[in-house]
């Protein structure tokens, strides 16, 4: 297990690495510069700026002071905004994008799955329609314009909910519910088909042949075996669901990472850039690995190291 | 001898999309207390669902019970609730599968799959089931069994696990055990080892055993009565002599006749030639008859009732019936 763990890590640390080269390719790439915007600069300031930010120095003198500052975890300070240093706007940032993605995780992941149940159970049934016909609908409105409609009902025609920021649970309701319907959509549709084949099983048969209770067929013996499809899909919604906190963020006014990391791209504030990318897919290749172990707990037949002669 | 089961003129329909499929059409049948009864057929002709239905397993939709009483101890299974089934499945009438290799769950412990039944269904301390559990592993020959408790259905060989299915069954010591099939899946050595559990376990328990099978090899070897089955129906019943060397049906006469035989140098077996009919509409007369060599006039018009040959052997065929001039003449030409 742990030498698994060592080895995953390694490929964590690579991965790693090949995202901050990408990011800096792609950074010096893209025309323009932090100072350009800025009308009142002229070409000897804007000099100045790019000697005192170390942006004049070669590629891969820039390139190696970014490796430097992953591996020592100090961005630097921001371009863009003055006296704050990139670390000071992750600090910020992190944890209400962490709010965020973490209650829409659980809301989607745990209505998906009971709504995937139920489906199931009452195969073909009213309730199967409903709700396969509610998670069609989820997969296929795009975040955004469920926020905008979300916005547009609940807000301003109902005045239900605070339309913007994030101060208070009434807060998180719009923007956590655009952001799970469409993975909890998924997981719903994939619980379901899965535990309709999985109470096709021998082994639930067998269960129903040891006279055991539906409750406990379903959820001691079929539930198990049906969410090891959802997992093995977790880190792609994850990836989505981070992606989607930009966007979902900007919306509602939320002061997250995305919003400064939207911004710093614009506004070409390369360490903000550098640092919140390195930050997300950090975040992210992290989650990813968690999947795995979970895998791992949920299906015994999965080793994670091999025992000599078995 | 004391009955424990009679199954008597049990039909049991899917309805499905084509239309109703028409299973188990009037099955009659007892079993003995301490007794194996084998139940043979050509794949289809209603086996499993007739033991599914014994268990009230048959799922509904699509399936049900149409007809038909099964009399267990006296009590008709037929009639009772699903909550009152529950009681029953696991304690009084246990199953065993075909395929060890999916009848176990991947995901717990062997321990977790043997105990659940006595847990379910009996008071007793996790000590005292754990106790239980190592007996019934060291009754089905599983060596090292506290040990073995603590694995994954993956850890083990198909006989392993069809030990294992065999000791989930018999935990609760129930009074029948009915076996779908259960050594189809296994290959040759174990399917010898696992019979002779059977028979090692019927001695020690003397649980009464319903066997499922198509190979007469394995009827020959441990069954004390033989049921043939064609088309929903049972078509013949015997005890295994009777069956073997007195067999009256033609059905019967062909199935015995694909079996690879030491005694008689034919390189070729001879199966039966032509297909069972089709169930959506079965015919009302003898099922057999489209590929019966002997099949007569009346074999097409009129079902052949049973004749019973001896106290335990019965031949549904109009071969054995001495009416079958007569009613032919009754009947309504078409
Ligand atoms: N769930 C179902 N829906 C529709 N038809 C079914 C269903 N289960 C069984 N049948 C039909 O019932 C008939 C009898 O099937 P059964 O499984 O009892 O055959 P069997 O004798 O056990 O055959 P085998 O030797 O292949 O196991 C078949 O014609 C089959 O098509
Ligand atoms: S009743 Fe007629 S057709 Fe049917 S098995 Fe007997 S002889 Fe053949
Ligand atoms: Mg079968």
């Amino acid at each position: 297990m742990l030498k698994y763990i060592l080895k995953r890590f390694m490929i964590m640390l690579v991965t790693l690495w090949i995202i901050i080269t990408l990011t800096f390719i792609l950074m010096v790439n893209v025309p323009g510069s932090p100072f350009n915007s800025d009308q009142s600069s002229n070409e000897t300031i804007k000099a100045n700026l790019e000697a005192h930010y170390n942006l004049d120095a070669p590629y891969h003198i820039q390139y190696l002071n970014y490796l430097k500052s992953v591996a020592t975890f100090d961005f630097g300070p921001s371009i863009k905004q003055p006296n704050q240093t990139v670390n000071d706007l992750l600090g910020r940032g992190f944890p209400i994008s962490l709010e965020l993605g973490l209650v829409t995780i659980a809301v989607a992941v745990i209505s998906g799955i009971i709504l995937g149940i139920i489906a199931a159970l009452r195969h073909n049934g009213f309730i199967d329609y409903m709700a396969m016909g509610f998670a069609v609908l989820g997969i296929s409105i795009p975040n955004f314009i469920l926020a905008t409609l979300l916005i547009q009902q609940l807000a301003v025609n109902l005045n239900l909910l605070p339309p913007a920021t994030w101060s208070s649970p009434a807060h998180m309701v719009m923007p956590v519910l655009a952001l799970a319907t469409g993975p909890m959509a998924i997981i719903a549709r994939l619980t379901r088909s899965t535990m309709l084949e999985v109470l096709t099983q021998d082994y639930i048969k067998m269960a129903r042949a040891k006279g055991l209770s539906p409750w406990k067929i379903v959820f001691k013996h079929a539930l198990r075996n049906a969410l090891m499809p959802v997992v093995t899909i977790m880190g792609t919604l994850l990836a989505g669901i981070l992606t989607g906190t930009f966007v979902i963020e900007q919306i509602f006014a939320i002061p997250g990472m995305g919003k400064y990391f939207v911004e710093s791209i614009n506004q070409r504030d390369y360490p903000v850039i550098m640092g919140t990318t390195v930050f997300y897919s950090a975040f992210l290749i992290l989650m990813l690995f968690l999947v795995d172990i979970a895998y791992g707990i949920l299906d015994p037949r999965i080793k994670f190291h091999k025992k000599g002669g078995e | 001898m004391e009955k424990i089961l009679h199954v008597e003129n049990l039909h049991v329909t899917f309805t499905t999309y084509g239309g109703t499929v028409q299973a188990v059409r009037g099955v009659d049948f007892h079993l003995n207390k301490g007794e194996t009864l084998a139940i043979v057929g050509e794949s289809g002709c209603g086996k499993s669902v007739t033991s599914n239905a014994i268990m009230r397993l048959i799922p509904d939709p699509p399936g049900k019970i149409t007809n038909g009483s099964i009399l267990f101890k006296g009590q008709d299974l037929a009639k009772f609730s699903e909550k009152k089934m529950r009681s029953i499945r696991g304690v009084d009438i246990s199953m065993i599968f075909q395929d060890p290799m999916t009848a176990l769950n991947p995901t717990l412990t062997i321990g977790t799959q043997l105990m659940e039944g006595l847990r379910t269904h009996r008071k007793v301390t996790s000590e005292q089931a754990k106790k239980k559990a190592i007996e019934m592993m060291d009754l089905v020959g599983i060596s090292n069994p506290e040990e073995r408790l603590k694995q994954y259905p993956h850890q083990f060989s198909g006989g392993m696990r069809q030990r294992i299915v065999i000791a989930i069954a018999l935990i609760c010591e129930p009074d029948l055990l009915i076996a779908d099939e259960p050594t189809t899946a296994l290959d040759v050595t174990i399917q010898a080892q696992i019979l002779e559990l059977f028979e090692k376990i019927q001695d020690t328990t003397g649980v009464s055993i319903i066997l499922i099978t198509h190979d007469l090899g394995v009827v020959a070897k441990i069954a004390d009565r033989i049921a043939v089955m064609y088309a929903g129906k049972i078509i013949e019943t015997g005890t295994k002599r009777e069956i073997f060397y007195e067999p009256q049906h033609p059905y019967t006469k062909g199935l015995l006749n694909s079996v690879p035989r030491l005694d008689l140098k034919e390189d070729r077996l001879s199966p039966i030639d032509g297909t069972p009919p089709d169930l959506f509409s079965p015919p009302q007369a003898c099922a057999f008859a489209a590929r019966c060599p002997y099949a007569m006039e009346v074999c097409d018009k009129v079902y052949p009732a049973d004749t019973e040959l001896s106290e335990s052997h019965k031949v549904s065929c109009w071969l054995q019936d001495k009416r079958a001039k007569q009613l032919l003449a009754l009947a309504p030409t078409n």
